[in-house]
């Protein structure tokens, strides 16, 4: 039996991993969510450009190549040089930060005061836009991402759990760096958000747009700045799973994922993203281990977040750490 | 002018309350249905059938079934692809358990079983509102989907974890099945589609959609005036399952043939009927059909203009369908947040004023 605990106690831990990485892409969420009241579906696709844009420069790629070349009939692929990774990471940014200038000035400033519901579908219109225009600019096939972060079984942590319980845990070393990354990304934000001061003109924004109006704030300025913040979660978002999994379309489908970490957490929290994605990722784990794989005939983590979100969300609406949702006439 | 009420008197209730009020709408509309059942059977080929008719009159039925939750109740929905999976599935075992039943009354009675299951996820609509319940609707998506994939009961046990549509006939003409002639489906489809579509627009315009209207609008008001939530949700629930069910049945039985349940009932499947009645127009049984139309005939003309006329390889022109695709929808949600439909009533209003329009 303790074999059948270890073990479950592994999968717990792998859950708790895979949970981080559900919450740094519901955090990109929340922040949209908090300052703007937009709930952004495109924050996968987000991920997915960002991360395919990273390794394009990275390459050397040129942009468009592959239409270019069916428009001219030329043949370019390359521009013949590679960038070191931490500048590409710098590009990647820029190119993140304008995306968010555009968002702004395309779509969302046109659809200012429309209903929540109509700002969702048009984040739907825009996934589908720039899932294309990646595909575009970089081509869709499986890309690799190599920016130097540690892969593979963590060795010490296989020996040490060896030598003391006789059953070693395979832990991924990526996954131990996004768990660090993950943390240091939110404490980072969190400081942002309370102690600067575009983090409180944000938050005032988040609070009442018009009051913020008012007293000064520029409402343009702060959703650039929050696009662009969630761009750049998404840049961490995508070179995690990207380093985890390659550089797919699959990638974009985790944003589906972090929706019912967002409806668990709440969605004007970032605390409760961290946490619903924690326990989203244990969750769909172990009950893939206990029920799903030996009762149910396996792979129940395509349906599980979203049935415990669903069953949540009957009890508690607001989800676990939201704001009241109050209605009135 | 001969687009007027001016001279059109009515003379008996029913009469003014008609769907079409004004005398060339009306023949419009015949002359459409004529056209559809009279002429279009004899000039159609199995191209025309399978890339442009079959589709468009299905994800017609099934854009109505979203649209009376969506446009109508405001209740929005990402599990369509589950509920026409659930359809398909429905008819498939209906088909195999009852060979001898008409295929008319087991795409019915997969209408109905759906509707059952749409019931069932539908109940938490009452107690989250929104995009909350948007993604509740994914629960539903990605459970069914999977419950079909995992429960061999679902597929017979068939070794490829397929279903197979068997053959079926209507007045000894076959339907479904590898066999079946082009006209024989397309007018199959559109008899449930016509059908399907005249019981929408009379539900929506009574009493029954006024309530769903007014959920839509404001629940909390519409509850203080005496519309019953519960009521009122679980049958937008049940009346659009039911649409989307059918929609289902016929896209597996008629069109396909053959379903593998993850490839055809995907999750792309609810947000392309979903892009249907947001660019042709939420709330509106003519914009369910502008959508249905304008995006299953836009892969084909891409296809026509970019493959064939410009000589790109298809991937290109199947990303540049994305991109347009979502371009569309963000353009239209700000230009015309109505959609196609808004266009069209804009256009018969100046009609009727024209040419003197001050």
């Amino acid at each position: 039996m303790p074999e059948q605990l270890l073990f479950a106690a592994e999968v717990t831990l792998n859950g708790l991993m895979a949970g981080v990485l559900y919450a740094l892409v519901a955090l990109g969420f929340v922040l949209i969510y908090k300052a703007s009241g937009i709930f952004n579906y495109a924050q996968g696709v987000m991920a997915l450009f960002a991360a395919a844009t990273l390794v394009g420069i990275m390459k050397g790629q040129v942009p468009f190549a592959h239409l270019i070349n069916a428009i001219f009939g030329t043949k370019v692929h390359y521009f013949g040089w590679t960038v070191p990774a931490l500048l590409a990471i710098l590009l990647t940014l820029v190119v993140m930060v304008v995306l968010a200038w555009a968002v702004n000035r395309f779509i969302m400033r046109h659809l200012v005061n429309q209903e929540p519901i109509i700002l969702f579908m048009a984040t739907i219109g825009f996934a589908y836009f720039l899932e294309g225009l990646s595909d575009l600019m970089w081509n869709s096939e499986i890309k690799k991402l190599d920016v130097g972060l540690p892969q593979g079984i963590n060795l010490w942590i296989d020996e040490t759990t060896f030598n003391a319980f006789g059953y070693g845990f395979f832990i991924d070393n990526l996954d131990i760096v996004a768990t660090v990354i993950a943390i240091a990304l939110v404490a980072s934000l969190i400081f942002f958000a309370q102690y600067t001061k575009q983090g409180r003109a944000m938050r005032a924004v988040a609070d009442d747009h018009q009051a913020a109006l008012s007293v000064g704030v520029s409402l343009n300025f702060i959703w650039v700045m929050v696009w662009s913040l969630a761009g750049f979660v998404a840049l961490v978002a995508g070179m995690m799973w990207g380093a985890k999994s390659g550089v797919q379309f699959s990638l974009s489908l985790i944003a589906l994922k972090a929706l019912p970490v967002l409806m668990l957490g709440g969605f004007t929290s970032i605390p409760g993203a961290i946490i619903g994605g924690l326990i989203i990722g244990v969750g769909e784990q172990l009950f893939e281990f206990a029920i799903g794989a030996p009762f149910l005939g396996g792979a129940t983590q395509n349906w599980f977040a979203y049935v415990l979100a669903l069953v949540f969300l009957v009890f508690r609406p607001q989800g676990l750490f939201g704001e009241k949702i109050i209605e009135r006439v | 002018m001969f687009y007027r009420e001016a001279g059109d008197f009515k003379t008996s209730y029913v009469e003014d309350s008609q769907t079409f009020p004004i005398a060339f709408d009306r023949w419009r509309y015949y002359a459409v249905l004529a056209f559809a059942f009279l002429v279009v059977p004899f000039i159609i080929n199995d191209y025309w059938a399978n890339a442009i008719l079959l589709p468009f009159l299905i994800y017609a039925i099934a854009s109505i079934g979203l649209n009376i939750l969506t446009g109508y109740c405001g209740q929005v929905s990402l599990g369509t692809g589950g509920f026409m999976a659930v359809g398909a599935y429905a008819c498939y075992k209906l088909m195999t358990a009852f060979p001898d039943v008409n295929i008319f009354f087991i795409v019915i009675a997969s209408g109905f079983i759906t509707a059952g299951v749409g019931v069932l996820f539908g109940l938490p609509s009452l107690r989250i509102k929104g995009f909350y319940l948007a993604v509740a609707t994914l629960a539903a998506q990605f459970f069914l989907v999977w419950l079909f994939n995992r429960v061999p009961w679902f597929y017979n046990y068939s070794a490829s974890g397929q279903i197979n549509a068997p053959e079926r006939t209507v007045f000894g003409i076959e339907v479904t099945g590898p066999n079946t002639e082009a006209w024989a489906t397309y007018l199959f489809c559109l008899v449930f589609t016509v059908l399907l579509a005249i019981i929408a627009r009379n539900l929506t315009r009574g009493a029954q959609g006024r309530e769903w209207m007014s959920i839509r609008d404001m629940d909390i008001a519409a509850e203080i005036i005496g519309v019953n939530p519960l009521r009122a949700k679980l049958t937008a629930f049940a009346v659009s399952s039911f649409y989307v069910g059918v929609a289902g049945a016929l896209f597996f039985a008629v069109y396909l043939g053959a379903v593998e349940v993850g490839e055809v009932f995907g999750i792309q499947k609810s947000f392309i009927v979903l892009f249907m009645i947001i660019i042709g127009g939420l709330g509106s049984i003519f914009g369910s059909f502008a959508g249905a139309a304008f995006l299953v005939v836009l892969p084909v003309a891409l296809k026509l203009v970019g493959v064939d006329l410009l000589g790109w390889p298809t991937d290109i022109v199947a990303h540049f369908q994305l991109v347009i695709i979502g371009l569309l929808i963000v353009v239209f949600l700000i230009a015309e947040p109505h959609g196609m439909a808004q266009l069209w009533r804009v256009a018969k209003e100046k009609l009727r004023l024209w040419p003197f329009p001050h």
